[in-house]
């Protein structure tokens, strides 16, 4: 079997996100992370490999630094990766970076293609589904219980109440929740060997199927208008009182705006 | 791909177990406002098996026409026959602007539209209206009018994004649910109905669904609920809970939580409130041992009233609270319930 693993570096928003003085983000003072949603579906694959045998290819696009979350991947247990970069393919929305990975993907061999579900920079859970879409296979979004079938893969789906068993047949792709499982730590030999491992580094040149109209940022037909810190609500009263107090003054509070 | 062709505000009416979903209203009361702005109509897509029936409760909440896409093949939602019945409606009725709920079911199916007919989606939007693009004219540069500005919160809501999709259509959003408003009932309204028989035929796309596990929950919807007393990890346990139900059935209020809380354990998440999360707009919010992150904040900051209980002065739930209080929850929840309690019993 082998398993497609698309991953994402991202900064750590969790971190607390740091702005430039023009109110753009600067990223270059966050710590950039593979994306959580992408782990997950990286150790879903690590455990199929386990457990099945498989081969897993992890793919990035991104600056030539990303190679250091196909590293992380490899050390993790991975056996090949690709880092999709060049110049033209930046600013590319979800339309344009689905169309250049599913170009990636179409020169590999896939039985299953794993996605996160969405990247916490982004956070449009948009590029699983449209890869599957370009690629015209099946997807299951929201994995959170993976097993393989014969040429099929049994998978659970969560909705808001309730989640369904699918059966999808191969070749498919998955995208996977963060809560799928608790993604194992690189091993010390992993780190060691990821060092020196190869990475394929493709450019625009090597993605053959690639139309040119749906590249970069001339490629996505969504533009960006604006963009802005978000403005907060201001903060009203904030009072530090005896509990005692503290009660009466809410009650107040409750009672002036009829509340009770 | 020509523009002029494109007319109407349509809204993919999902439908769960053939009851509609609130989404769907909130949809139809936003793209009231869009087709007003446009001059154009409103239109519901409602697609299922068996869902006619459905069609005159889109109509009273502001669909003029519903186009309705009825066959056994979409009984339950799957994404490939789904995806069929929706791109199928856009290449025949050719509208102008596509709103789908950012729903379990919305981000799965919207993407996979988009793509088969190459256009922009925008995710999660909060906000959006017609207006310019560029918003300020730029000089060489065309500007284009009556363009549907979408605004969303990215960066686990750090950032506000505003985006176009000026060359393309539909111009497609999936829409946050809880965000938008729908209209007043119009009693008695009856639906324009078109129906849409396209024919389906499975292939290797179509999965198979092995089985259907509804999770029995008793709670109501937090989206719905006039009050909310939220806890975070500050409440210490579980069973802690029970001093922010007490508090919630006093104030004939529901209990809702933070991601730390169904992270623990504590509840279950579809109480959780936040970014991953619920949205939600309650008439009183009540933040108890919440710090206060910016991805929880996203999903109740346009609460008419926010009170927060936390012991710590620094905690950035302060900075969007009405009322904050610093101080001990347990001794305070505890003594407002009585107090309240009694309040309301001497008003009887």
């Amino acid at each position: 079997m082998k398993i497609v693993v698309c991953v994402k570096q991202v900064p750590d928003t969790k971190g607390g996100v740091q702005f430039n003085p023009d109110g753009t983000l600067n990223r270059a003072a966050m710590l950039a992370i593979m994306n959580p949603d992408d782990k997950a579906g990286l150790e879903a694959a690590l455990r199929l490999k386990d457990q099945y045998g498989a081969e897993v290819t992890v793919l990035t696009m991104g600056l030539p630094k990303a190679a250091d979350v196909l590293r992380e991947a490899l050390a993790m247990g991975a056996d090949k990766a690709i880092l999709v970069t060049d110049r033209v393919l930046g600013g590319a929305d979800t339309w344009a970076t689905s169309s250049t990975i599913a170009a990636a993907i179409r020169k590999l061999d896939y039985d299953l293609i794993i996605t996160g579900r969405q990247a916490i920079d982004g956070d449009t859970a948009q590029v699983g589904p449209q890869i599957s879409e370009h690629l015209d296979i099946p997807v299951i979004s929201y994995a959170q219980d993976i097993k393989v079938e014969g040429d099929s893969v049994v998978v659970q789906r969560q909705f808001e109440d309730r989640y369904h068993v699918l059966k999808a047949k191969m070749p498919c792709l998955i995208t996977a929740l963060s809560e799928l499982n608790e993604p194992r730590y690189m091993t010390p030999g992993g780190i060691f060997d990821a060092c020196d491992a190869e990475i394929t580094t493709w450019g625009r040149a090597d993605l053959t199927t690639l139309d040119d109209a749906n590249i970069g940022l001339a490629g996505s037909p969504t533009k960006i208008a604006k963009a802005s810190d978000k403005v907060r609500k201001g903060a009203g009263e904030k009072v530090a009182l005896d509990p005692e107090e503290a009660v009466s003054y809410l009650m107040g509070k409750l009672t002036e705006k009829h509340i009770i | 791909m020509n523009l002029e062709e494109y007319k109407g505000v349509y809204v993919f009416a999902e439908q769960v177990d053939n009851k509609l979903s609130g989404i769907a209203f909130e949809l139809l009361g936003k793209a009231k406002d869009l087709a007003a702005d446009l001059n154009a109509e409103v239109a519901a897509v409602l697609i299922g098996s068996d869902v006619k029936g459905l069609a005159d409760e889109l109509a009273a909440y502001g669909a003029d026409k519903v186009i309705v896409v009825d066959d056994p093949e979409l009984k339950e939602y799957r994404t490939e026959p789904y995806a069929h019945a929706l791109a199928s409606v856009i290449e025949k009725y050719k509208p102008e602007i596509m709103l789908v709920g950012a729903t379990a079911i919305g981000r799965d199916l919207g993407p996979r539209v988009s793509a088969r007919v190459q256009t922009g989606l925008t995710a999660d939007c909060t906000q959006l209206e017609i207006g310019d693009f560029p918003i300020n004219p730029v000089a060489g540069k065309e500007q284009k009018h009556n363009q549907l500005l979408m605004t969303r919160p990215a960066f686990g809501g750090n950032t506000i994004a505003t985006i176009a999709c000026p060359d393309n259509r539909p111009q497609m959003a999936t829409v946050r649910p809880g965000v938008m408003q729908k209209i007043a009932k119009i009693e008695g309204a009856k639906a324009n109905v078109e129906e849409f028989n396209l024919g389906f035929t499975p292939d290797n796309k179509y999965v198979e669904i092995m089985e259907v596990v509804k999770s029995v929950s008793e709670t109501v919807d937090i989206m719905d609920a006039k009050i909310l007393v939220s806890g975070g990890r500050g409440v210490g346990s579980a069973e802690n809970f029970k001093i922010l139900e007490d508090l919630a059935e006093a104030l004939g209020g529901e209990v809702s939580c933070s991601r730390a809380v169904v992270d623990n354990g504590w509840k279950p998440k579809d109480l959780q409130v936040g970014q991953t999360g619920k949205t939600v707009r309650p008439q009183v919010y009540f933040a108890i041992g919440i710090s206060g992150a910016i991805q929880h904040v996203a999903g109740m900051e346009e609460s008419d009233l926010i009170i927060a209980i936390n012991k710590d002065e620094t905690a950035p739930i302060f900075d969007v609270a009405d009322y904050g209080i610093v101080g001990d929850l347990n001794k305070i929840v505890p003594e407002l319930t009585k107090q309240i309690k009694e309040a309301v019993a001497a008003k009887k």
